[in-house]
């Protein structure tokens, strides 16, 4: 089941540059939360500060609170055993090409030592039945690489990737970008479906998108969230110009 | 500014809407002229602006249509979208209402002209009045003189009360009179619906406006419901 995440007086930096300030929020467990707003207005960074990849970068540095299922994610916690609760998935599928489409599923587990093959089988069908491409890939197994699928599929099994380790969350940073309509709708209708047991927070740039998937929505600018609201709330009556002007295409 | 093809088109949705205030007003005018002054040709003049209402309806509804496809707007200009594509159809039905009224007037015309206890000129300028105000709303984008509008339609659903009463009360005690009294309660009653369209088009100006749905709300329609907030 996903757990809630909440955000306390989070501040990031790259260098000397201040990216993330002041940010509040609490994300709701089993919901789609999306993020939205201009390049480079930090959402990508917060996304990245909730799996604890923003520290993986040598000049970057982060305070303040995020509590992840009531856990002190930077206190109490170490960066690995984050990131099996917290799976995220890219802009541009990133399946491990030369592994076969069984072994890019498994292989969050066998990083984690599990070896046993008749549990890694039956992970493996659960994975890719919950990022609905079972049915597409069930006979090529083992065949082929997961570099050989189309671009949704192999998005689709970056995210079966992610579900096989069993994590409470689910970061996707504009998972859908780069695919076409079609495979566009299959994200969107995953997203819907993993909501019941998975928290999500989507980063997009597509507002119809955000309106579609998402209960609640965040809108950042310039490091700051200036508003996080229902999404019914956010996108037909938003409180703050700066949010109204960015949805209706004043700027950014 | 950005979008600015799409900011244009806007431009011209609220232009078009307003050519068609602009015939719903007049058709609304000619045919309580009409009945004032015993002209039959001011009833050909509603008949025809009533046709060029209907295809300026389909016409903004169709410009509407394609905005929503075309531009997928978010928030105050989806608002304002919905908001043209209702006070179009509340336009559309104040040509309607005024027909009925020339055509009320023509039937009158045919009979012997009497004396009714019903102040139909009074009504009209106080309808008149509710959709001259709420298209001002419109054009400027005020909710506050939209919300005044709301406050006006009870004294038009009185009238129309007062009318029904008397004229009811004319047929029962001079039958000989019915037909008249009949046509007359019909122009009320259009007159009171022509209220009601204007109502509607103050309600939908607010819902652009600031986003609070007004409709169906008792009291006073000063604060925004937070149900309705979101």
């Amino acid at each position: 089941m996903g757990v809630g995440i909440e955000v306390t007086n989070l501040n990031a930096w790259y260098g000397t540059n201040h990216t993330l300030q002041e940010i509040n929020l609490d994300i709701p467990a089993n919901h789609a939360t999306a993020l939205i707003g201009p390049s480079g207005c930090g959402k990508s960074t917060f996304v990245r500060c909730i799996n604890r990849m923003h520290e993986t970068n040598p000049i970057a540095r982060v305070t303040g609170t995020i509590l992840i299922g009531g856990l002190d994610i930077y206190a109490d916690a170490k960066p690995v055993e984050i990131r099996r609760r917290v799976g995220m998935v890219f802009q541009r599928p990133n399946p491990f090409p030369t592994m076969s489409i069984y072994d890019n599923v498994a292989a969050g587990l066998k990083l984690n030592g599990y070896s046993n093959r008749h549990v890694l089988d039956e992970v493996v069908e659960k994975s890719l039945r919950n990022s609905a491409l079972w049915d597409e890939v069930k006979d090529d197994l083992k065949k082929k690489s997961g570099a050989s699928l189309s671009g949704g599929q192999q998005q689709r099994l970056c995210i079966a990737r992610a579900l096989a380790v069993d994590p409470e969350v689910l970061l996707m940073d504009e998972p859908a970008s780069a695919l076409d309509p079609v495979s566009t709708s299959k994200i969107e209708d995953l997203i819907f479906q993993l909501k019941s047991q998975y928290t999500i927070v989507i980063v997009t740039h597509n507002m119809q998108q955000a309106a579609r998937v998402a209960e609640k929505t965040g809108f950042f600018l310039n490091g700051r969230m200036v508003e996080f609201d229902s999404t019914h709330k956010i996108f037909t009556n938003p409180s703050d110009k700066r949010t109204e002007d960015y949805i209706t295409g004043r700027f950014g | 500014m950005t979008r600015i093809r799409f900011q244009q088109s806007l431009d011209e949705l609220k232009e078009q809407l307003l050519v068609m205030a602009g015939l719903a007003e007049q058709a609304i005018q000619r045919a309580t002229e009409a009945y004032r002054v015993h002209d039959l040709s001011i009833c050909d003049l509603v008949s025809r602006s009533e046709l060029a209402i209907n295809r300026l309806e389909r016409e903004i509804d169709q410009a509407a249509l394609d905005l929503l496809a075309m531009e997928q707007p978010m928030a105050i200009d989806l608002r304002f979208i919905l908001s043209v594509i209702k006070i179009n159809a509340d336009l559309e039905r104040v040509g309607d209402a005024a027909k009925a009224i020339s055509e009320r007037v023509r039937s009158m015309e045919q009979m012997a002209a009497v004396e009714l206890p019903v102040d139909i000129p009074r009504m009209a300028a106080l309808a008149s009045e509710m959709v001259r105000k709420s298209l001002q709303s419109f054009i400027e984008g005020d909710a506050d003189l939209a919300r005044t509008v709301l406050t006006m339609d009870d004294a038009v659903d009185a009238m129309n009360r007062a009318a029904y009463k008397a004229l009811t009360r004319v047929m029962e005690e001079q039958s000989h009179l019915a037909p008249q009294a009949l046509n007359a309660l019909m122009i009320s009653r259009a007159l009171e619906r022509v209220a009601d369209h204007a109502t509607n088009i103050a309600e939908d100006v607010i819902f652009w406006v600031q986003g609070d749905d007004v409709r169906h709300r008792k009291s006073l329609k000063t604060a925004p419901d937070p149900h309705t907030m979101g």
